[in-house]
């Protein structure tokens, strides 16, 4: 501990504060007030930024410290110890049964608990769970990285607002025309990628979902748009009148089973044959093909899969918004997503779940911090990258059996 | 069992093979000697149809599959065990092997032969629930070859078995590879550029120069041939 008190590091403390300072100083320091056209110099925030900075970045250090420890020890083991401690306890079935149980009396009993606008939030929260798992699906699995996972939740919202706009179509009948829509556009983009692999892959993908969203933009006789469509409605029984209110309530319902679904199906195919392929696929190809894996359908598969979960999500989200246009499809919400796999600890179902609530509950209950919210935003995302790279719940396989290793292993 | 006829195999533009003929028997070890970059590779991945040779012909057990996808190549059971392993690091022992029998459902055989390849290896029946990556580098070796028992198959394909690994562990590999040879009769295709060892447990064996055969002999003969002494024997 003592050691952090030492000369040098008051040194890099202090060049830290520094920086800081400099970084910030025009928005922190410098005012300029338009009605008496006069600047103001708030030195007393200069000062506030360098003495935060100088602390903080002996905070920083602190923990960064406790994250690696010394080199003389194993450092492995350490840290696959502890990371292994939260994945233990998920494990272990008593603790799991008493988590799914809170869960779900908690997801039953909240619209009665909290207004609409907390339940509008939640189902938000809810779409972007099932974004996050089919994309888990592409990236996690697979291993394939896809920039352009918008563009098939673009094509479930518009599949749903074009189809009932022209042939007024039901949501029912939407949904699942929406996921097989998605899907198809999913094969679409992945036979011209079918060789291409990491950086290549990613450009390819970013670049597809920036077309899907400018054809939108552009072919107004199409889908209207930047202008949109608007009075999409919302799911409902036939035979019976429900108040906004109810039906934001029974889209919660309608989302939670969709979730559900989606956790179901997604925890079945990691285990599947299928599953394994991905899996293997993603370890290494070449070896893959000398076991017989059809490497053209097991990544179509994917792209197919992963795509449904993003049209059935892009169906949802038409139907809670009633509102829809190619300004929500941008690649920002791929980014987003993207991120909600990769904090969540590639492959990882739980991780998934818990980093969707993170990274949309977050921003809207920061809403308190107005202008400094997205600042927050940004900053848990640094932290959590710097602190856990594996993700909220690393994936299990990775942490097996660690601590017999040592002994056992001989050299060859 | 299998007939290669002049197969030329391109990277683009460059060259690998430029017209090999080559004849496996069934039940043999036949071993395929030759310098590093000479296309030893390049021959297995044109067999299994990772690579596909542009002209020429291949034929298994009658069969012609040079125009055949890899999955009905493997299916037909001839397996490869690639150069430099290639296991799967984050997959377990025991998934790795399940990963080998991908393409069969009879769940017995494959109960039978895990327990074989665990007969074999019984150091991988400790290391079973363990991460492939975490194994040392004969232990993949071993889990790789077992890997593509697995498959159950009647032509297996090694690529460079030794390569990278201490003297004991390539003893203890090449005497497994003649013991599966001999015990299971499956036919054996070795790669390698350690040609003492490789003659030593081979039939027969070809020689392997910038993309052409440039001999073909008995093992035994080849192991007295001056050239073969001079070039890869280091004598
Ligand atoms: N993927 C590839 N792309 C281009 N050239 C390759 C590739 N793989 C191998 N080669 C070339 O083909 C020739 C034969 O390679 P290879 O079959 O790997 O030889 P060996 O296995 O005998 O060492 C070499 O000249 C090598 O450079
Ligand atoms: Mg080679």
């Amino acid at each position: 501990m003592w050691k952090f008190f030492s000369l040098d590091e008051i040194k890099k403390s202090l060049l830290m504060a520094l920086w800081f300072i400099f970084l910030t100083f025009p928005i922190m320091v410098i005012r300029v007030n338009p009605i008496y056209n006069v600047v103001e110099w708030r030195w007393q925030n200069m000062a506030l930024v360098g003495a935060g900075a100088f602390f903080l970045s002996f905070l920083w250090r602190y923990f960064l410290e406790y994250k690696n420890p010394a080199p003389s020890k194993p450092a492995d083991d350490a840290a696959v110890s502890r990371s292994g401690r939260f994945s233990e306890l998920l494990r272990s079935s008593g603790t799991r049964r008493l988590a799914i149980g809170a869960a779900v009396i908690l997801a039953l009993a909240f619209p009665y608990l909290f207004s609409s606008y907390q339940v509008n939030i939640m189902t938000t929260a809810l779409i972007y769970v099932v974004l996050g798992l089919g994309l888990n699906i592409v990236v996690g699995l697979a291993g394939l990285l896809d920039l352009g996972y918008v563009a098939f939740y673009a094509v479930g919202a518009y599949s749903y607002a074009l189809l009932n706009l022209h042939f007024g179509l039901s949501f029912w009948i939407c949904l699942p025309i929406g996921a097989a829509l998605a899907a198809l556009f999913g094969i679409l983009l992945g036979f011209p990628v079918l060789r291409l692999r990491g950086d290549y892959l990613a450009i390819v993908t970013l670049g597809f979902g920036e077309i899907i969203r400018l054809v939108l933009e552009n072919w107004n006789d199409f889908s209207k748009g930047p202008s949109g469509i608007a009075g999409i409605p919302r799911p409902g029984i036939p035979g019976i009148e429900m108040s906004l209110n109810a039906s934001s309530v029974f889209l919660y319902f309608l989302m939670i089973a969709l979730a559900l679904f989606t956790i179901m199906v997604v925890s079945r195919l990691r285990n599947s044959r299928i599953g394994r392929a991905w899996i293997a696929l993603r370890e290494d190809e070449i070896a893959c093909q000398a076991m017989g894996v059809d490497k053209t359908k097991t990544k179509l598969t994917a792209f197919a899969l992963g795509a449904t979960w993003a049209g059935m999500g892009g169906v949802m989200f038409a139907a809670k918004t009633t509102f829809i246009n190619p300004a929500s499809f941008t690649f920002l919400e791929s980014a987003i997503i993207l991120s909600i796999v990769v904090l969540g600890g590639m492959g990882s179902i739980i991780g998934v779940i818990a980093s969707a609530f993170i990274l949309i509950l977050l921003p809207e209950y920061l809403r308190a911090f107005s202008e400094y919210r997205m600042l927050i935003f940004g900053a848990v995302l640094v932290i959590m990258m710097v602190f856990r790279p594996q993700g909220l719940i690393s994936n299990v396989r990775q942490t097996y059996r660690f601590k017999g290793l040592q002994e056992n292993k001989e050299g060859d | 069992m299998l007939k290669i006829r002049n197969i030329r195999t391109y990277y683009g533009n460059i060259q690998a093979l430029k017209g090999i003929t080559l004849d496996i028997a069934e039940g043999e070890i036949i071993t395929l000697i030759g310098a590093n970059g000479a296309g030893k590779s390049t021959t297995l991945m044109s067999i299994c149809g990772v690579a596909r040779p542009r002209y020429g012909e291949i034929f298994f057990r009658g069969t012609p599959i040079h125009e055949m996808s890899t999955e009905k190549i493997v299916a037909l059971g001839i397996c490869q065990v690639p150069e430099g392993r290639r296991i799967f690091p984050n997959l377990t022992v025991m998934e790795n092997l399940e990963m080998g029998a991908f393409l069969r459902r009879d769940g017995h055989g494959i109960k039978n032969d895990l327990d074989h390849v665990f007969d074999l290896f019984p150091i991988l029946a400790q290391r079973r629930s363990q991460a492939g990556g975490t194994l040392s580098g004969g232990e993949q070796q071993m889990l790789a070859i077992s890997r593509a028992l697995m498959a159950r198959p009647k032509l297996l394909l090694l690529d460079e078995p030794s390569l990278g690994l201490a003297p004991l562990i390539i003893q203890q590999i090449f005497e497994i590879i003649k013991k599966i040879n001999a015990e299971s009769k499956t036919t054996i295709f070795l790669v390698e550029q350690n040609a003492n060892l490789a003659l030593k447990v081979a039939h027969r064996g070809y020689v392997m120069e910038n993309g052409l055969i440039t001999m073909s002999d008995s093992a035994i003969n080849l192991l007295g041939n001056e050239e073969v002494k001079k070039a890869y024997l280091g004598l």
